[in-house]
């Protein structure tokens, strides 16, 4: 079985195409990147499979089941995952809040409203091993957007991994770090668990060709190419897109 | 967390001692303050802690009090029947509301409470023969409580006011530090965040939504017993109005602030309006000084104090 | 029959009223994503203010330029300095703009009295006209005429013109607008003194028909929120369709149901907000 399956994706935004018959599948703890220049539908995508965009046309499977119908939440319980290309995080929260927050959203004590949340010591025993295990304890008591741009990434990581997710989607997640936050970034990124598929959309090409099995590529709405490393590589019409790029 | 709890026992200590010290005047005054002190609460919950900017929110404080109202003086003045009749109006109203609001966000939402709110008082003053349009309804007895003694005296009155804002405080605390609660406060910060995290935001707010609303309507219900009377000004944006205003004045978010924020504007109400005849003038200004200078409330300065003085 | 073409072009007269001040509101609305609690406070001090000019001066034109330019100042003064700090901040707008809403409210009623007042209507348009049996009168031809000439020339202002372009890019999306060297800023001012411009047209120009007296300010804000809620905020045609809309809906209610009276407009608000929230031609 597939972890995560597209058939023939479609959307349009008014007059313009921005997916044309997209397809994909993913196999259970694959990591593959989704590259292509900007504009080509890369995060358009990510939305539709999370269920921001209802698509035009087209079918999505989520570990075997259709999932094209259903609203984000849904998606997010039957164990999809995502972070954001622009951080979305609490602002005002702290980081441990914020954390606690994502552990809560699976758990089924999340609509509990006559008992207070410190009642329920697993969530917070939860949240702090999270924290512990990708190194940002000591940041626990700090509110988020008091946090450098490269932390807040971090957190934004950690939020999508606290329901243990089965299929994680990273929409970018080094775009305007430096070159040293990029590295932890990629450290953390490889860390993550086999059981989980990941899909990723990387600008960067050697941070996205490091740490991925397999590559799609998109342009102007419709996967150009798809394969190895290698292929990709040395695919003449990806090299072509990406001529006079700082990326390739 | 212990100097919270400390500091609100000192305050219902006090509160439950301040009726040998005051006049009769003053303590109407302090009840009216707790009334709204119910009614800015309720507001918090809602747009402090879920993000949810209404500006319709005394349509549910003033259809309690028309239900109570009309009940009391045309059918049979029996609280036990009265009350929950009051709140399951503004409970009902909250959640059809609820269900037209919640489609829409930001300055439509505003809107759109405004004009639900409005909707409401077009109602009251229009449909004369049931409500008394503009002059509303007199005479509405206070309830009979099988006690030793008579709600229509003002200290019995206020210590069951005071009962009824104790429960209310104590309640609301607990839902904002229920994982509902927190669940809301996430949403305020990031709606589409907690999508993606599993939660059903539309559920979450619905829920606040009327849970406000029915805290709403308890300040309505008490407000109608205190006044003896009911009109279409408390259903209307000027009402809704001053709700917003004390939350913010108080700071939203806290809930204790709001309950401040609300003693504070029936105080300068009643103190200025004795004064000046420009009294909404003062009341306008009032609105765009806060705006301008106090956005987090009292409470916010409070905090930004002790912050400074601790570093 | 005399009874239906009066009473439409009553409706339609008075639509035309609302088309003013909702196209202000929905003009703010679009390119600031604000919602002016102020708006029927620029309406009756436009009234008011013309009222003192046409005693002053015995002129309505005099007093139609008077009013407008007072009542522009007092929306560039209001957005420049005080609405301009909290951009996409909707709450900290409400409490300003209900703030003025009070302060103006209150003012006016110091400086012109509780008495509901008429203002005199131009030499010009005193008279009623006949065409058949039907006897109306020249000032709500007059009405009517304004507010179309006003709707053609916001059109032309909208779909023609570089304004309108930069406008309708800052309301697509500002970033990129101040990208393209569009001065957003000025951009803001422009469109917030403009819609204060109409709303105190609004005033003028009803000021001899439905009056200015206090609490027109709250009742003219309602309706003109009933308007775009209807028609669909952020709308020209909305404006103009709902304001159509809800003039004709309150005129007949008025003249056949007057025991419902506001239930008539407020009943298809209801319908609309079940059916489609953002209005008939609002974006999705």
């Amino acid at each position: 079985m597939t972890a995560l399956e597209i058939e023939a994706l479609s959307h349009h935004f008014g007059g313009l195409t921005a997916l044309d018959r997209v397809s994909l599948a993913a196999a259970p703890g694959e990591r593959l990147a989704i590259i292509g220049p900007n504009g080509a539908g890369k995060t358009t995508l990510f939305n539709i499979i999370t269920g921001i965009y209802r698509p035009a046309e087209g079918r999505i499977r989520l570990l075997g089941q259709d999932v094209t119908r259903l609203p984000t939440h849904r998606r997010a319980q039957l164990g999809l995952a995502r972070t954001f290309q622009i951080t979305t995080l609490f602002p005002r929260l702290t980081v441990l809040e914020s954390v606690l927050l994502a552990v809560q959203g699976l758990d089924s004590a999340r609509f509990t409203i006559h008992k207070s949340r410190e009642s329920y010591g697993h969530l917070r025993e939860h949240a702090e091993s999270l924290l512990a295990d990708w190194g940002l304890a000591d940041r626990a008591g700090q509110v988020t957007r008091h946090l450098s741009y490269g932390e807040q990434r971090q957190v934004e990581l950690v939020l999508a991994l606290a329901g243990a997710p089965k299929v994680l989607l990273l929409d970018e997640p080094t775009a305007g770090l430096s070159p040293a936050e990029t590295a932890s970034v990629v450290e953390m990124i490889r860390r993550f668990s086999r059981d989980t598929t990941i899909l990723l959309i990387e600008h960067d090409m050697d941070v996205a060709l490091d740490l991925v099995d397999r590559v799609l590529v998109l342009f102007q709405g419709r996967v150009l190419a798809e394969g190895s490393k290698d292929k990709i590589k040395s695919d003449r019409e990806v090299a072509a897109i990406y001529l006079g790029t700082d990326d390739a | 967390m212990s100097t919270r709890v400390a500091a609100g026992a000192v305050a219902l200590a006090m509160l439950v001692a301040l009726p040998a010290a005051l006049s009769s005047y003053q303590l109407s005054l302090l009840t009216k303050m707790l009334i709204f002190g119910i009614f800015a609460m309720s507001l918090d919950l809602l747009l402090g802690y879920a993000g949810l900017p209404s500006l319709g929110h005394a349509a549910y404080f003033g259809v309690a009090a028309y239900t109570v109202g009309l009940l009391a003086l045309r059918v049979a003045n029996n609280f036990w029947i009265d009350f929950p009749a009051g709140l399951v109006m503004a409970g009902g109203v909250s959640a059809l509301f609820g269900l037209f609001a919640l489609r829409t966000r930001g300055s439509y939402f505003l809107m759109i409470t405004l004009a639900l709110g409005q909707v409401l008082w077009g109602i009251a003053f229009g449909w004369r023969s049931l409500t008394g349009g503009d002059d509303g309804l007199p005479s509405v007895p206070r309830p009979r409580l099988p006690l030793p003694w008579s709600l229509t005296e003002g200290v019995p009155f206020y210590y069951f006011v005071l009962v009824c804002f104790a429960l209310a405080i104590g309640l609301l605390a607990l839902v904002v530090r229920s994982p509902f609660g927190r669940a809301l406060v996430g949403i305020r910060e990031s709606e589409r965040r907690m999508e993606v995290l599993g939660y059903d935001v539309w559920r979450y707010k619905y829920f606040a939504f009327v849970l406000a609303g029915l805290f709403a309507g308890v300040a309505g219900n008490l407000f109608v017993y205190f006044n003896g009377f009911v009109s279409p000004s408390y259903l209307n944006i000027v009402f809704s109005a001053s709700a917003l205003l004390m939350v913010i004045l108080g700071g939203a978010g806290t809930l204790v602030g709001p309950a401040i924020g609300a003693a504070v504007i029936v105080a300068l109400e009643n103190v200025i309006s004795a004064y000046m005849e420009r009294w909404v003038l003062v009341l306008g200004v009032i609105y765009v000084l806060v705006t301008l200078f106090a956005p987090s409330g009292l409470v916010g300065l409070v905090k930004q104090r002790m912050g400074a003085s601790r570093s | 029959m005399t009874f239906w073409v009066t009473q439409a072009l009553n409706g339609i007269s008075f639509g035309m009223l609302l088309f003013l001040l909702a196209a202000g509101l929905s003009l703010i609305y679009g390119l600031m994503r604000m919602l002016n609690l102020a708006h029927g406070s620029y309406y009756i001090l436009g009234g008011y203010v013309g009222l003192t000019v046409i005693h002053m001066t015995g002129s309505f034109v005099l007093a139609a330029l008077a009013a407008t330019a007072a009542v522009t100042v007092i929306g560039i003064v209001m957005e420049r300095f005080f609405l301009r700090r909290f951009p996409e901040q909707e709450l900290p707008q409400a409490l300003l703009t209900f703030g003025f809403l009070l302060i103006f409210a209150d003012l006016s009623l110091w400086l012109w009295g509780g008495t509901p007042q008429t203002l005199p209507k131009p030499e010009a348009f005193e008279r009623s006209i006949r065409i058949g049996a039907i006897v109306f009168p020249t000032y709500r031809l007059f009405v009517i005429v304004i507010g179309l000439v006003v709707g053609l020339g916001l059109w032309w202002l909208q779909e023609g013109t570089r304004l309108g372009a930069m406008i309708r890019a800052g309301v697509d999306d500002a970033e990129m607008a101040r990208g393209t060297g569009v001065n957003v800023g000025l951009l803001s001012t422009a469109v917030f003194a403009f819609g204060a411009f109409l709303a105190a047209l609004g005033g003028i120009i009803g000021g001899p028909f439905v009056g200015v007296y206090p609490g027109a300010d709250f009742e003219i804000l309602e309706m003109a929120l009933v308007v775009v809620i209807i028609g669909g905020l952020g709308s020209l045609k909305g404006a103009f369709v709902g304001g159509l809309v809800v003039g004709l809906l309150d005129n007949f209610g008025k003249a056949l149901f007057p025991e419902l009276a506001l239930f008539t407009v407020f009943a298809p608000m209801a319908v609309i907000l079940a059916l489609r929230p953002t209005g008939l031609f609002g974006a999705r």
